[in-house]
């Protein structure tokens, strides 16, 4: 009896929200291309329904200084239909697998002309209702630096270095200390880097015990003040 | 007593004084970042951040995405506010916790380079702004900040090196 509930409610639950989504159609928001090269313009899709046979993806085309959209590519029945008599005939190729919901398709050979606006319409019968989505191509002779990359990494590389300068500094203070502890432990006062040789000197001939703690720390203090002040 | 208050009072004020000469920099520097006046002309004012006009479709803006220069400038304003800020803190945490007699280096280190900052960035704008806007406008007065802000920032950083630290 409860399982025959949680199936009833999963299917109902299944069934409605299928009836209110819709299709989501997904593509960029913009392109970047160079003068002479190819693109993919990329189309899915997104739907509760399984895939089904008669799924049909168009693109349509809207030049920038154009009112109007024109269709360039339709896909239905299984076949691809590209272009063959207006501004891309010859130059678009249909890449995509309408299988896994993809829609692409391959411009080649970009120019200036064919700045504009892309729109991908999927249907995905008996899931139709949806919003077409557009893509707006730039053709660049140079492909710009986009804004703030530079900004930021001047911004990070800087403060990467700082941070890095702050870390060795406290590392070499650490080492500094770890090889007072290690000098005073084998009551070998003279042998490693001069710098610390000559400070050494002042304090751990002594034993391990409190007040050789009280001396290194002094002259740990001493050797500190007379760096600032040097400085 | 009298002698010891009054020398106490003019410590006080003395670091009053330091801390709004570093604070009127800062100041300085974060209108000077933000603020849309680094070259104006009749129909048009530009910063480091966006190129406005009024045209005869009305006033808009556009970014300041080209250029590598332009950014460069951006970074290194945005860099000089915060070594300023990290120079402000850290004259706090020495004032606490140097020794007698020590030396706000650190801090005197950070705000020169803020300072070296804010001047390379005015520099590089100066030098680069004729291919950034046409060379019949003029500079305006957030350009004209950033170079206040380079000397005052200087000075500051300057008497925190030489500034000693006393009871």
């Amino acid at each position: 009896m409860l399982t025959i509930l949680a199936l009833a409610s999963v299917i109902l639950l299944g069934i409605v929200p299928q009836q209110s989504e819709g299709i989501v159609i997904y593509t960029g928001w913009e392109r970047h291309a160079l003068v002479g090269s190819d693109i993919r313009l990329s189309c899915s899709f997104f739907s509760w329904r399984w895939t089904s046979d008669d799924v049909t993806f168009s693109w349509s085309y809207r030049s920038d200084g154009a009112r109007d959209a024109i269709s360039i590519f339709h896909y239905t029945g299984g076949a691809p239909y590209v272009d063959n008599k207006g501004p891309f005939r010859d130059r678009l190729e249909f890449v995509g697998n309408p299988g896994r919901r993809d829609g692409s398709i391959l411009l080649k050979n970009l120019d200036y002309g064919d700045n504009g606006t892309f729109t991908c319409d999927a249907k995905n019968p008996p899931d139709i209702v949806g919003r077409a989505s557009s893509v707006r191509l730039l053709v660049f002779e140079k492909v710009p630096i986009q804004a703030g990359v530079i900004t930021g990494s001047i911004i990070g590389a800087v403060l990467g270095l700082l941070l890095l300068i702050v870390v060795i500094y406290y590392f070499m203070r650490f080492l500094v200390a770890r090889r007072v502890f290690n000098l005073s432990v084998s009551k070998h006062g003279k042998k490693g880097k001069g710098k610390e040789g000559s400070q050494q000197r002042q304090g751990p001939t002594l034993s391990i015990g409190d007040p050789s703690k009280l001396k290194a720390a002094a002259s740990e203090k001493k050797k500190q003040e007379s760096r600032k002040d040097k400085k | 007593m009298n002698s010891f208050s009054a020398s106490s009072d003019k410590m006080l004020l003395l670091l009053l004084g330091i801390v709004i000469l570093h604070a009127a920099a800062l100041v300085l520097l974060f209108v000077s970042t933000i603020v849309s006046a680094w070259t104006t002309g009749p129909t048009s004012s530009s910063d480091l951040w966006n190129n406005c006009s009024t045209t005869d479709v009305g006033y808009h803006c556009e970014a300041a995405n080209t250029g590598e220069w332009i950014q460069a400038v951006q970074a290194l304003m945005i860099l000089s506010i915060i070594f300023s800020f990290i120079s402000l803190f850290l004259f706090f945490c020495q004032l606490f916790t140097l020794q007698k007699g020590g030396r706000f280096f650190v801090t005197g280190v950070f705000q020169i380079l803020a300072s070296l900052f804010v001047m390379s960035g005015a520099v590089i704008y100066t030098v680069m702004s004729p291919n950034w806007v046409p060379p019949s406008e003029a500079f305006g007065w957030a350009y004209i900040l950033a170079w206040v802000a380079f000397p005052l920032a200087l000075i500051s950083g300057l008497i925190y090196v030489i500034l000693r630290k006393r009871e």
